[in-house]
C-alpha cells in the first residue's frame, strides 16, 4: 500500500541480543503427559503438578511432596548421610549413583524424617523416582527400617509415599532382603500399636509393591498411579494376550479390592489429617 | 533319556566309555580290568574337578535341572505322617505351593513349600512351581496354625518366581507376598527356610522369612532371574551368564553376603543323584537348627529374628 511505502516501519526482523535471549526462563511451558495440552510451568507447579485440564497427576519429587504436606518449618530429616556402597562390585553402578545424585540433589531414592501435618506429628518416608527409578537397595531399606523403628520408639504414626520400580538389581540379593528387613521392622511397629499409612504413587511395582507398600493399616494411591507386582510386558508375554488399558492402575486396583481409597493430590493433606486425628488416643490435637 | 548339562559332558562321555569296556570284557576273552580301573580313577578325578569348580552358570543349570528333587521328594524322606492340606479358603487351591503337617523325629511340624513338576503334565498342574496369591495365602493359613499349636515351620523354597499373570495381579499378588513377609516376621515359632532349587525373587521370599535360611550347595537365590537382569541391564537376555556372575546368586555368594546361614553340601554330581542321600545331608542341618531354635524363649526368638535381618545390607556413611 502507498501508506506503507511512506511509513518508517522497519522492514527487518530484530534479533534479540544473546543476553536478552537468556532472560527468558528455560521451559516456561509444560506439556501435560495426560491430555498433551500446554500450560505455564508455574501454573502446573502451583497445582502440585496436577493438570488443571485433565487432572493427570505428574510425579512429585521428594522435596515437593514434603512441602505439599508438612507444616512449614516442621520437617526434620533423618539419616541423610547414608549412601550406597557397591557390595557386588557391579559394573557401572557407582557412576550411575553419582549421576543420579547430581541430577536429583538427593543422596538416595528415599527421604525419611518426621514432621507435622496440620499439627499432627508423624514419621515418614518419601521415595523419589528420579533416583535409580526409586529402586530399593541397602540404603533405602535401612533408612525405611530406621524410620519405622524411630516411629515405634517415639510412638509416632508412620506414613510412606512409595514411588519405585522395585528392588535394585545392582545390589542383588541384598536388595531382595531389604523387603524382609522392612517387613520385620513393620511387624515390630504393628505389635507396638503403631499406625501405618501407605500412599502408592506412580509407579509402585515389584519388590516395593510386594513389601511395605501393601501392608499399611490403610493403603491408598494417587489417581492413575501404576501399581503392580510384575511388569505389563512380562505378563503379556506370559499369558499371550493384550491387557486392558487400565490394567494395574490405581483405579483398577480399587475396583479389585486391593486399595482402601484413591486420593487426589489436592485432597491428600486433608484426608491424612483426618485419619491422624481419628487415631489420636484422646481425639484431640496434641 | 536324561538331560545332559553342558559342563557334565566329559563325565558322561567317560562313563559311557567305561561301560563299553566293561561290556566288552564280559563278552570276550580279553581282560581289560586294568584299563577300566585306570579310567575309573580318571573319572573320579574328572568328577572332582568338574563338580568341585562349578561356575555360577553351571549351578543355575543344576538348580533348574528337571530331575532335581522337589519339596515333596524331600518331605517323603525327612518326615513321617505327612498330611497335605489344600486351599486358601477364599479363592482356590494353588498346587504350586504345598502345605501340611507331619512328624519330624517324633515332633510335630508344619511344612510349606513351592512345588514344581518334573514333567510337562505335572508342571502344568503345578503351574511350573510359580504361585498365585492363593498359594501364599494357603501357606500363611498353615503357618498361623503352626503358631497356634506351637509347631515349628519348615519352608522349602523352589520357584522361578511368583506367577506374572493377569489373574494373579487382580487377586493381589503383591499384597499376598507382602503380607506373608510381615506375618512370618512375627510368628512366635521357629521358622527354618531351605532353598532347594531356584530361589526366584519375591516369589521365593514369600515363603522365605525365617530364623535360619539354608541353601543347598547348587541352588540359587536372586533378586531377578539372570535372563531378566540381562534384558534390563544390557537389553540382551543372551547375556544371562554374565548377569549370573555379576549378581552373586550362588550359595557361596549368599553365605559371604551374610544372607544364608549354612550351605548344605550336595552329592557329587548334584542332589538328583540320590534323593535319599541328599535328604540325609539336609536332615543333619535341619536337626541341628531346630534344636538351637527350640532352646530359645519366644522373646529371644523374635528378637534374634530382628537382629538377623537388621544387619543385612551394605552402605556407607558420609562425614
Amino acid at each position: 500500500m502507498l501508506k506503507d511505502f511512506f511509513s518508517k516501519k522497519k522492514k527487518y526482523a530484530s534479533v534479540p541480543r544473546k543476553e536478552a535471549k537468556q532472560d527468558i526462563p528455560e521451559g516456561l511451558m509444560q506439556k501435560c503427559l495426560g491430555c498433551q495440552k500446554i500450560f505455564y510451568r508455574k501454573e502446573m507447579k502451583k497445582n502440585l503438578h496436577v493438570c488443571p485440564h485433565c487432572e493427570h497427576h505428574h510425579p512429585l519429587n521428594a522435596g515437593e511432596r514434603i512441602d505439599s504436606l508438612f507444616d512449614e518449618g516442621s520437617f526434620q530429616e533423618w539419616d541423610q548421610q547414608l549412601v550406597s556402597a557397591n557390595p557386588l562390585h557391579f559394573p557401572d553402578y557407582e557412576e550411575k549413583l553419582e549421576k543420579d545424585r547430581n541430577k536429583s540433589g538427593l543422596n538416595e531414592a528415599v527421604v525419611t524424617g518426621k514432621g507435622e501435618i496440620n499439627g499432627f506429628e508423624t514419621a515418614f518416608a518419601v521415595m523419589d523416582s528420579r533416583f535409580r527409578m526409586g529402586s530399593m537397595g541397602s540404603v533405602v531399606g535401612e533408612k525405611i527400617a530406621r524410620a519405622i523403628e524411630r516411629a515405634k520408639e517415639s510412638s509416632l504414626p508412620f506414613i510412606v509415599f512409595t514411588a519405585s520400580g522395585g528392588a535394585r538389581m545392582q545390589e542383588g540379593i541384598l536388595s531382595l532382603m531389604q523387603m524382609s528387613k522392612t517387613s520385620v521392622a513393620i511387624q515390630r511397629f504393628r505389635e507396638s500399636g503403631g499406625l501405618m499409612i501407605s500412599v502408592m504413587t506412580h509407579p509402585t511395582t515389584g519388590g516395593v509393591s510386594a513389601s511395605f507398600a501393601s501392608v499399611g493399616d490403610y493403603n491408598f494411591a494417587e489417581p492413575g498411579a501404576l501399581i503392580g507386582f510384575a511388569g505389563r510386558r512380562i505378563i503379556e508375554q506370559t499369558i499371550r494376550e493384550d491387557l486392558p488399558d487400565d490394567f494395574q492402575t490405581a483405579e483398577f486396583l480399587l475396583q479389585h479390592g486391593q486399595l482402601d481409597k484413591v486420593i487426589p493430590r489436592s485432597e491428600m493433606k486433608h484426608v491424612l489429617t483426618t485419619i491422624l486425628d481419628i487415631h489420636q488416643p484422646r481425639g484431640d490435637r496434641p | 533319556m536324561k538331560q545332559v548339562l553342558d559342563f557334565e559332558k566329559p563325565v558322561i562321555e567317560l562313563k559311557e566309555k567305561i561301560a563299553e569296556l566293561k561290556k566288552f570284557t564280559s563278552d570276550s576273552d580279553i581282560d581289560l580290568t586294568d584299563e577300566i580301573s585306570t579310567l575309573e580313577k580318571r573319572l573320579e578325578r574328572l568328577e572332582d574337578d568338574i563338580y568341585g569348580n562349578l561356575k555360577p552358570w553351571d549351578r543355575v543349570q543344576m538348580a533348574r535341572y528337571p530331575e532335581r528333587p522337589t519339596t515333596l521328594d524331600y518331605v517323603g524322606e525327612l518326615f513321617t505322617d505327612f498330611i497335605e492340606f489344600h486351599g486358601d479358603r477364599h479363592f482356590g487351591d494353588d498346587e504350586a505351593i504345598v502345605a501340611g503337617i507331619a512328624k519330624y523325629k517324633q515332633k510335630s511340624v508344619t511344612i510349606v513349600g513351592h512345588q514344581r513338576g518334573k514333567d510337562t503334565k505335572e508342571n502344568i498342574r503345578r503351574n511350573f512351581g510359580m504361585p498365585h496369591p492363593e498359594g501364599y495365602r494357603k501357606a500363611l493359613r498353615h503357618m498361623q496354625q503352626a503358631e497356634k499349636f506351637n509347631r515349628p515351620i519348615i519352608s522349602f523354597i523352589d520357584t522361578k518366581g511368583a506367577y506374572p499373570g493377569k489373574a494373579a495381579e487382580e487377586r493381589g499378588q503383591s499384597e499376598a507376598i507382602a503380607r506373608n513377609l510381615v506375618e512370618m516376621a512375627g510368628l512366635k515359632v521357629p521358622i527354618i527356610c531351605i532353598v532347594i532349587g531356584e530361589g526366584g525373587s519375591g516369589g521365593a521370599l514369600g515363603l522365605g522369612v525365617g530364623d535360619r535360611i539354608h541353601m543347598l550347595e547348587n541352588s540359587t537365590y536372586s533378586v531377578i532371574s539372570p535372563e531378566g537382569a540381562a534384558a534390563l541391564l544390557w537389553k540382551d537376555s543372551n547375556q544371562a551368564q554374565r548377569a549370573a556372575e555379576s549378581m552373586g546368586i550362588t550359595s557361596y555368594d549368599l553365605k559371604k553376603l551374610g544372607v544364608v546361614d549354612q550351605i548344605i553340601p550336595e552329592l557329587k554330581g548334584g542332589a538328583h543323584r540320590s534323593i535319599k542321600e541328599q535328604s540325609e545331608k539336609i536332615d543333619t542341618v535341619l536337626a541341628a537348627s531346630l534344636e538351637e531354635l527350640q532352646s530359645l524363649t519366644t522373646n529371644e526368638l523374635i528378637e534374634n529374628r530382628w537382629e538377623k535381618y537388621k544387619q543385612i545390607g551394605e552402605y556407607k556413611e558420609l562425614e
